[in-house]
């Protein structure tokens, strides 16, 4: 299953100077505008973010805020009305959808509010399922290992608890060695503590792969296991500051 | 209700894709249905009326010749309300364009007024007038083949006389709605005509004035049909009787009556098959559609709408789809069944062959529609019902799985993860996967049943023509001639080769078992004509003595080789002889026996004689041999044995062309309409983990192959399933077919099967493809947003 397509995201070097090679994301101008049947959606109105690799950030907003359309520009998913998006200095607003099935492929992982685990296959299996398609990835017990569910692995989704399947997304989003995690709402439906476990499991992935990360949610006590929080409101930024004392996912509560 | 009515035709037109591939199906089935039973209905309607304004008889019979005084005690046998005596005649033929001889059949009609039985229709033209002894009547199909008019000529070979018939009208019986000669394996218009004569110059020219040889009895209400024919053999014994028929085996009859029971069969067993489909379908379909309204259907609940009105909602749903079908269906069966009925006008000569399409069998269309609908939606509904209003609001839990059987069985590390996605889905679904393979199982093994019959046809002919008759034409005497006969026959222009037969018309006894048949007395081993065992393919070498049956005949007479059988002979001296049965052999027309050439002859109490002949002819010279024939007062008949071919081919090819192409699309529309459903609803079900793939990085190609790959997987378990089905489904119609005059031999070649299947694959490819593009556009942010 491994791809041999060419990736046009790793092949050449960033042409930019050496002060700007940890830069993982460079959003500039970024305009997102939906045609919801007779109406347009203006979801983002003008973004302009950078992302560094090894960074955690964590976006902030309400509900319709854009922070998800950000995220899926981001992840390959969506395209920008206007702007632009690089990846380590390639553009990413005008790939093709092929380009950007093989940039996901090799670069992003995903994780979102409700798993989407395949239910037919097995913890381990649904972790091998991109292993199975990646260049230099981890063993998939490894990945388990990683988010605490290395005895869970044989489990299939509807034996497992919600916050166990969202451990097995993250696994499944990590085994690949992403360069960066995009998670959208993560915790969104599970309990307190159950998110607590999911949250540990994300920073750990970051702080010790060293993934650029980027967290989505809705629930600002999250952020303070960010190194950086970016508040969105209707499709702006609005705030975008550096947590003094980051902390970790355990200490927090809401 | 307004509303609900509302939210129906929306969900509708929703899944117009679904819906009519569903539709189709339902529709092809009643339009089988239609087209089957509305020609069922006309057949008979238009034969029974037929035979009730022509006064077709109950009862015949053949004799030698009797006084015309016979008549009377005839007429007073009880049960018979009137009995019409006649003088029928076969001769030799000479038409204008046709080289080789044809044959005949001369019917004497009175003159004064018109027959009291079996009258004859004019389709043109005028009745013959009286003291015009040339003029004849001829049939339409003879007089169709060869552009006849009235004002035409014929001239025929009367008792050894060369006569030139007038044809001043053309006519139809309904004695000979099917027209075959006696003794042919297929029918030819061209070769065999029937003429309607004036009885006194019938009389005169083959010395019958006084008498008659053949009788047609009409019966009161309630006679009992056996009584009369015994009563009347006993009358008709001492002058030369050949045995009373009833109406059922009088051939025209009968071969009109087998037809109607297929058409009827068909029409009953072939529309269950595709709207057991459609209900299985129509299953799948709304089961999907339940639980991706659960929460709907809570909510209605929720709001007080009783289960009587959501189960009538989801029915429905069903009814809409199955009307559909059932409309189309009915308006395609119409169309298709008046094509059938023209069709069958080449086969069967009426006056008037009139379509109609009784608002009883459009009834039941829609009835037959309405329970398939109703079987579909049963499932669907009681789900529907059975749900409560605070559990529908959650999510369905996600499915169970576990590991599949590849898997248990050790062949899970050959496994890619997509692979086992499609072993676990096949497995997790046991009775969906078997929906689906079990639609494409039959859709293949209607079309085996359709075209199998092709392949039994082609061997037949190929027996038949090619290892049994291999003579080039056959003749018969007007009656057993001296054994230099076959040396007159040799020494005809073009003739290569002849072998002599003595045939002869016999009754074979056997305790309270008798049957009329044609005892063919051949030489040991011939090469020209050969009789054939069909069971082992191999020549049968007639024993010195005894007699050999076939097996349709050893079964109506109850015998097994070695046994005794009474033969009794129809012609000379009639006389009467126990046989040894020395073998039985199967072949596919019926009721035969066969003896050595000598033995017949000491049967007959005769020299060496002989009855006919098969010749071996250079076709260089076939004009000459023709012309030599039609003036060889001896010869009474003959057949040609490719032009027989050739007329049989010339009339199915074309037929068969059509029912090839009628055959592949209805079942291609089984194929598709189950594939395509099956591809939509797991197309609905797993959108969201086939996007989950998609975000993940897999490319189109990729989750194609999981969704197809598992369509692939059903289609190719069903190919053997349905090569089976069909086979033995073929093998059923060949046993239901199986009368006591034919067996259509059970054959079909590996390329009919691969035909077969490869129309199949087609149409699934053709529906995966379809899906393939909806997967194209499938809306990965949409679907990840909402929860299922």
């Amino acid at each position: 299953m491994t791809g041999t397509a060419p990736d046009a995201f790793t092949t050449s070097p960033a042409p930019t100077g050496q002060a700007a090679s940890d830069l993982v994301f460079d959003v500039r101008g970024v305009t997102k505008i939906y045609a919801m049947g007779d109406v347009s959606v203006h979801a983002l109105r003008g973004v302009d973010l950078k992302l560094h690799s090894s960074e955690f950030i964590v976006l902030l907003g309400p509900s319709g805020s854009g922070k998800s359309t950000l995220l899926n520009i981001l992840g390959g998913l969506d395209l920008p009305t206007s702007g632009r998006v690089s990846y380590r200095g390639r553009d990413l607003s005008g790939a093709g959808d092929s380009a950007r099935t093989e940039y996901r492929r090799r670069h992003v992982g995903f994780v979102f509010q409700f798993y989407n685990l395949i239910p037919s296959l097995t913890a381990k299996e649904n972790v091998a399922l991109v292993t199975e398609i990646a260049r230099n990835p981890l063993p998939p017990a490894e990945a388990l290992g990683i988010v605490g569910l290395g005895d869970r692995m044989n489990h299939f989704p509807a034996q497992m608890s919600g916050g166990e399947q969202q451990r097995v997304a993250i696994a499944r989003a990590i085994a690949k060695r992403p360069d960066v995690l995009l998670c959208d709402e993560p915790t969104g439906a599970l309990d307190i503590s159950t998110g607590i476990v999911v949250l540990e499991a994300i920073e750990r992935i970051n702080r010790e792969l060293g993934t650029a990360t980027a967290v989505i949610t809705h629930n600002a006590a999250v952020s303070g296991i960010a190194d950086r929080v970016v508040q969105l409101s209707d499709g702006r930024i609005v705030a975008d500051h550096r947590n003094v004392e980051k902390i970790s996912a355990r200490e927090l509560s809401w | 209700m307004q509303a609900l009515n509302r939210k129906l035709f929306r969900d509708l037109w929703r899944i117009k894709g679904q819906a009519t591939a569903i539709s189709m199906v339902i529709a092809v089935g009643v339009l089988m249905y239609i087209m089957y039973l509305s020609a069922f209905d006309s057949l008979q309607a238009t034969r029974s009326a037929y035979y009730e304004r022509q006064r077709f008889a109950h009862v015949f019979a053949s004799l030698k010749r009797a006084p015309l005084s016979l008549g009377n005690r005839i007429s007073s046998i009880p049960g018979v309300a009137q009995a019409e005596t006649r003088v029928v005649v076969d001769v030799t033929l000479d038409v204008e364009g046709l080289e080789e001889p044809a044959t005949g059949r001369l019917v004497s009609i009175p003159d004064r007024q018109r027959q009291v039985l079996n009258d004859v229709v004019l389709s043109s033209g005028r009745y013959i007038e009286a003291g015009r002894p040339d003029e004849v009547i001829v049939s339409e199909g003879f007089a169709q083949a060869h552009e006849l008019r009235p004002g035409s000529a014929v001239r025929a070979v009367l008792n050894g006389r060369r006569r030139e018939l007038q044809i001043v009208g053309i006519g139809l019986s309904p004695e000979y709605i099917y027209t075959i000669r006696p003794g042919d394996f297929l029918p030819d218009d061209a070769r065999f005509g029937i003429f309607w004569m004036e009885r006194r110059a019938l009389a005169a020219a083959f010395d019958m004035e006084g008498g008659f040889n053949d009788v047609a009895l009409m019966l009161m209400p309630g006679a009992q049909v056996e009584a009369v024919i015994d009563d009347l053999d006993v009358l008709l014994k001492p002058y030369g009787g050949w045995g009373a028929i009833p109406r059922a085996l009088q051939l025209s009859h009968w071969s009109v009556e087998n037809e109607l029971q297929g058409l009827q069969g068909a029409g009953i067993v072939i529309p269950m098959v595709f709207l057991g489909v459609a209900a299985f379908l129509l299953h799948v379909v709304l089961r999907r559609i339940v639980s991706v309204q659960r929460e709907q259907i809570a909510t209605l609940k929720a709001l007080g709408y009783p289960n009587r009105l959501l189960a009538m909602h989801y029915i429905q749903w069903a009814l809409a789809i199955s009307l559909l079908g059932t409309l189309a269906g009915t308006l395609g069966g119409a169309l298709l069944g008046r094509g059938m009925l023209s069709m069958y006008n080449e086969f069967f000569r009426f006056p008037n062959l009139e379509y109609q399409l009784q608002p009883g069998v459009v009834l039941g269309a829609v009835v037959i529609g309405v329970v398939a609908a109703i079987f579909g939606a049963n499932s669907a509904v009681r789900q529907a019902v059975k749900l409560q209003p605070a559990e529908a609001m959650r999510p369905e839990p996600p499915a169970k799985f576990r590991v599949s059987l590849a898997e248990r069985l050790g062949l899970g590390r050959l496994l890619s993860q997509p692979a086992r996605i499609i072993l676990r889905n096949v497995e997790r679904q046991p009775v969906r996967s078997a929906i689906t393979i079990g639609g494409i199982s039959l859709s293949l093994a209607i079309l085996i049943v359709g075209l199998f019959s092709i392949d039994s046809l082609d061997l037949m002919m190929d027996v038949q023509f090619r290892l049994a008759q291999r003579q080039d034409m056959q003749v018969s005497f007007v009656e057993a001639v001296s054994p230099s006969g076959i040396h007159d026959l040799k020494r005809l222009p073009g003739v290569i080769g002849a072998e002599p037969t003595r045939t002869v018309p016999a009754r074979i006894v056997a305790g309270s078992r008798a049957r009329q048949v044609s005892v063919s007395g051949l030489p040991e081993l011939t090469r020209l004509f050969r009789v054939i065992d069909i069971s082992r393919m191999e020549q049968v070498p007639m024993p010195r003595d005894g007699i050999i049956l076939t097996s349709s005949l050893a079964k109506v007479l109850d015998v097994a080789p070695g046994d005794e059988v009474t033969v009794e002979a129809l012609v000379g001296r009639r006389i009467v002889q126990d046989v040894q049965v020395a073998g039985i052999i199967d072949q596919y027309v019926g009721l035969s026996a066969y003896m050595d050439i000598d033995g017949v002859r000491r049967l007959m109490r005769e020299g060496p004689t002989l009855s006919g002949g098969f010749l071996a002819v250079d076709t260089e010279h076939l004009p000459e041999l023709f012309r030599a024939i039609k003036q060889t007062p001896l010869i009474a008949g003959s057949g040609v044995k490719g032009a027989a071919l050739q007329a049989f081919e010339d009339t199915f090819a074309e037929n068969i062309g059509i029912m090839i192409f009628f055959n592949v699309l209805f079942a291609s529309i089984i194929a598709f309409g189950v594939v395509y459903n099956a591809a939509r609803v797991s197309l609905a079900e797993r959108s969201r983990e086939l996007a989950s793939l998609r975000v993940m990085g897999f490319r189109r190609s990729e989750i194609s192959a999981i969704l197809l790959g598992e369509l692939g997987l059903l289609t190719f378990l069903a190919l053997p399933l349905g090569m089976l089905l069909g086979y033995w489904l073929s093998r059923l119609l060949v046993k239901a077919f199986e009368t006591e005059l034919y067996t259509i031999p059970f054959t079909s070649s590996s390329s009919t099967y691969a035909l077969c299947a490869l129309a199949v694959v087609v149409a699934a490819a053709v529906s995966g493809l379809i899906v393939r593009r909806k997967l194209d556009h499938l809306d990965l942010l949409e679907v990840l947003k909402s929860k299922e």
